[in-house]
């Protein structure tokens, strides 16, 4: 990265009376880029949200926008907007006034207030909408215009607060792809926050993972999934089997681990390779499994099992069945094919199952 | 639903209401007009006309009570409007939790107490040899006890006093329905905090503002304790007066006329203030 | 504005020195109320001569105590009374309007829904007048008609009650339909599906969920009806509630047991107002 990144955050920290919501975060945001920080209510999102946008101060760190430090400018002087979680569409005005209110603080004159709502608005794609009220678009329509509200004022970074999670599903799915094509036609900075992985991996260029008050992993969508740093990542995002279990040899990358209820599992270590005789967890995606209906002619080592069906969960493309070992009684999900076949499986009828090793993390059972 | 028997239980509900409404509210404002329409002309003669109506109009101490009367309601609306929002704000905005509801007791408790009680502790404080005069000599700022009771200002303090808790009722109600992130979207677009409690907090607060406007108005403009006892026998408060005319006087008729000109201005305040604000009693009132 | 929003410190201390001015203003006079009930002097003014309880229990002139001054236990008696029948008549009238408004759709609900709000705009003085304007006539008719003497309709206690109830039933209704508002119709329903009548449904299901509610709005009555002023001077006869026999007396000039007699006033509606609101709070 040559030029300097819209936003930057150096050891970022911030204590409440007892415990510390952000915890040295430090990362940046390239120009033009879609960012989404992903984590489960609490880990601290909006608290560092809430800092970027000025309404919450850093105990420690720094916090850089276009390279200027951001400590002790208020709120309303940073080059920053911000997308409300319920959007905070001003009721008591229209929605030309609602765009235009940020102008109107800028002191711009009162006919180049109404060329430039008028131009953003058609940009969202709702031109000629200024003399409605909040309470008659729909719920699309108002994340559009809490989007141009902010667009307007041509902010160097935009801040999302999870403004999808009000919405019903279809809207939920429609808006997630609508809000990538908005940031790719402005081409301003999007910083997004969301416990919802699927809007985090559908839209953003990168994530970082939040847990407790830290960054667990910043990467691609890709890089999460199928090299996730830690095993809160690894059971973050996206779905997966989880097994503990003893580490019995460790060959080469690939570890070898018996459950509790005596299964003999095989996976690659994601880092640092265990000690024999350790605590470890494999994770494997439901995805990652395969079927067949006779004992598969494979090698050893593929962790074959031979398994009871115990329900089939019906859901278009993202069938599943649930499979029980009939001596240690550990269930799996395994996604059924997308072709149809095994979709005729009923509770009860025996299936085998095996999986790569290499599509397996192992990780350490944190203590 | 619509079977006799709910029939028979709907006329029994509404028979109380009706009977309350028509015998203690219509039929007797109506009487009250009567007998404001009737000039007497000699022992048990009437005749029907707008005489009392002329006596007041015609009479300057009549109609300057009124007005001052009506002038000095509305000093009193301003006054609690602006004392009262910084109140309200704070306690609606920048409180939470327990704090919150103790400040609001706190501001309730005096309501809950006689309006004579309150009024008294006015006078206990600012008669000649009352507290506040005797403090301001020991403190040096004057020489002699000086009456602090007995005019327009003492006035002015006890309505105020009276009447600030139903400003600061409806304002803190619909301040507090005012979402935090309305206001932080309004800083975070740039806004400083004039504009945002021009542009924002004000809008959302209207139908408190005018509630609380009209209910303290009318409180003031009907009040009778608070004027005659802080402002001494020539208080010139209408309400005296239309006291003075029923029992010292003896002259309903007039008595009647200026009742109905103290209930068409109120009526009348409050109908302008709906109608300005584009709001309906039922949602201003009943809350 | 808000904690979210850095403020100058300058800003942040005067406005918080401004609440605690208005508070002090708030607590001032009833402060010095309950202070001079204490004085131990025949004037409930500077300077301070000392303490003394016996504004409350002393039997020597001129030191009569509260609890030895007949005309204002007399004046407390009635005021009791007084209360008492608004309460019970404008909580009943209350329910029965909440139950209207709430349950049942006619023509001219609106109508009577505003007519209903009305009292509350009326100036009490007004409504006094217009009271005892109407009763007198009434009386006046009927006994030119019967040549009996109708003293119920002269002013005196029944008027008193009357005109409290007018306005104070506007109060309960209210208070009452608000909660009536809030239940779930689907619970009598219920009980009819088990076999209850209706009005069976209606005592056992729904007046115990308006039981919060309705004993709320018999403290605000009694509250209301205890320190009403305006509307009860127009219409009192020879017996007079507690604020007119004070007023009377406060116009005479006052002695340290007008302040007694309100310390225990406020002593008791800070504990009836508390009460209500816990009363209406309680169950949600």
């Amino acid at each position: 990265m040559t030029a300097t990144a819209d936003l930057e955050c150096k050891m970022l920290t911030k204590d409440f009376k007892n415990f510390r919501a952000v915890d040295h975060v430090s990362f940046d945001v390239p120009q033009g880029s879609f960012f989404s920080i992903l984590g489960p209510s609490g880990c601290g999102k909006t608290t560092l949200l809430r800092m970027i946008a000025g309404f919450q101060f850093p105990t420690s760190g720094d916090l850089l926008i276009k390279g200027k430090s951001m400590i002790g400018v208020g709120p309303n002087k940073r080059p920053v907007s911000m997308v409300f979680q319920h959007l905070a569409l001003f009721p008591m005005m229209n929605i030309g006034e609602n765009v235009g209110f940020g102008l109107r603080q800028r002191g711009v004159p009162k006919s180049e207030i109404a060329a430039r709502v008028a131009r953003v608005l058609a940009r969202v794609g709702l031109p000629g909408i200024e003399e409605r009220r909040v309470d008659q678009l729909s719920g699309g329509q108002k994340q559009r215009v809490a989007i141009a509200r902010c667009m307007v004022l041509e902010p160097d970074v935009l801040l999302l607060d999870e403004p999808l999670g009000a919405l019903d599903l279809k809207l939920r799915e429609h808006m997630k792809i609508e809000l990538k094509a908005l940031q790719a036609e402005f081409n301003t900075t999007f910083v997004y926050i969301t416990h919802d992985q699927s809007e985090a991996l559908v839209m953003s260029d990168n994530i970082a993972v939040m847990n407790k008050g830290r960054f667990d992993q910043i990467g691609t969508a890709k890089e999460l999934y199928f090299e996730p740093a830690n095993a809160f990542v690894a059971g973050f995002v996206g779905d997966a089997n989880r097994y503990e279990g003893k580490v019995t040899a460790v060959n080469g990358s690939v570890v070898s681990v018996v459950t509790d209820g005596g299964i003999s599992l095989h996976a690659r270590a994601a880092s640092e390779r265990p000690e024999v005789g350790t605590l470890t967890q494999i994770f494997v995606r439901p995805e990652a499994i395969q079927l067949s209906l006779t004992k598969p002619d494979v090698a050893d080592g593929l962790n074959t099992s031979e398994r009871i069906v115990d329900s089939v969960l019906f859901n278009g493309a993202n069938s599943l069945a649930i499979l029980r070992n009939v001596t240690s009684g550990e269930t799996m999900n395994v996604a059924l094919p997308q072709t149809g076949a095994f979709l005729g499986l009923q509770k009860g009828d025996t299936v085998f199952a095996h999986w790569n090793p290499d599509q397996a993390r192992s990780f350490p059972v944190e203590p | 639903m619509a079977s006799d028997k709910s029939k028979l239980g709907f006329y029994l509900l509404l028979a109380p209401l009706l009977l309350w409404l028509v015998m203690l509210i219509i039929l007797p404002h109506v009487g009250l007009f009567a007998v404001s329409i009737s000039e007497k002309v000699g022992i048990r003669e009437y005749e029907t006309g707008f005489g009392n109506y002329a006596v007041f109009f015609n009479e300057p101490l009549y109609w300057r009570t009124f007005a001052r009367t009506a002038f000095m309601s509305i000093l009193t609306t301003v006054l609690t409007l602006l004392l009262g929002f910084p109140i309200a704000y704070y306690i609606a905005k920048l409180t939470r939790g327990r704090t919150k509801t103790t400040l609001f007791l706190m501001c309730m408790i005096p309501f809950w107490v006689s309006e004579l009680v309150r009024t008294y502790g006015w006078m206990i404080l600012l008669r000649e040899t009352g507290v506040l005069s005797n403090a301001l000599q020991y403190a040096g700022v004057i020489n002699g006890p000086v009456e602090f009771l007995y005019n327009d200002a003492a006035i002015m303090v006890g309505l105020v006093y009276t009447s600030i808790l139903f400003m600061i009722v409806p304002l803190v109600t619909t301040l507090d329905s005012l979402d935090d992130s309305m206001i932080e979207a309004g800083y975070d677009l740039g806004g400083n905090g004039l504009t945002i409690l021009r542009e924002i907090v004000i809008p959302h607060a209207m139908p408190g503002i005018v509630s609380g406007c009209i209910v303290v108005f009318m409180l003031s403009l009907g009040n009778y304790l608070t004027p005659i006892l802080l402002g001494g026998k020539d208080s010139l408060w209408f309400t005296g007066m239309i006291y003075s005319q029923f029992i010292t006087r003896f002259n309903w008729e007039l008595g009647s006329a200026f009742g109905f000109l103290l209930l068409g201005l109120s009526s009348a305040v409050v109908y302008l203030g709906l109608k300005f604000s584009g709001q309906s009693l039922s949602s201003t009132m009943g809350r | 504005m808000i904690p979210t929003i850095p403020q100058a410190r300058l800003i942040k201390w005067s406005y918080r020195a401004y609440v605690t001015l208005f508070f002090v203003y708030l607590a001032l006079p009833l402060s010095v109320v309950c202070l001079f009930a204490f004085h131990n002097s025949v004037f409930p003014a500077l300077p301070w001569e000392g303490f003394t309880t016996a504004w409350f229990f002393g039997t020597d002139a001129p030191f009569i105590g509260v609890f030895h001054e007949r005309s204002i236990l007399r004046a407390i008696g009635t005021s009791a009374f007084v209360a008492a029948w608004v309460a019970g008549l404008s909580v009943a009238v209350g329910t029965c309007n909440a139950f209207l408004f709430v349950r049942h759709d006619f023509r001219g609900k609106g109508f009577l829904y505003i007519l209903m709000l009305l009292p509350l705009i009326i100036p009490g003085v007004i409504l006094g007048i217009s009271i005892l304007v109407f009763a007198s006539s009434v009386a006046n008719t009927l006994e030119d008609a019967t040549d009996l003497w109708f003293d119920g309709l002269r002013p005196g206690l029944i008027l008193v009650i009357l005109g409290q109830f007018s306005f104070i039933t506007t109060f309960t209704t209210l208070v009452i339909s608000a909660r009536l508002q809030k239940f779930d119709l689907s619970l009598e329903e219920a009980a009819l599906n088990l076999g209850a009548t209706k009005w069976g449904a209606v005592r056992q299901i729904t007046l115990p969920f308006l039981m919060p509610a309705i004993v709320g709005a018999g403290v605000v009555a009694i509250l209301m009806s205890f320190e009403n002023f305006n509307t009860t001077l127009m219409l009192v006869g020879s017996d007079s509630p507690l604020t007119i026999t004070m007023f009377d007396k406060l116009k005479q000039g006052s002695t340290p047991v007008l302040n007694a007699v309100s310390l225990l006033l406020i002593i008791i509606s800070a504990l009836l107002g508390l009460l209500s609101l816990l009363f209406q709070r309680s169950k949600g």
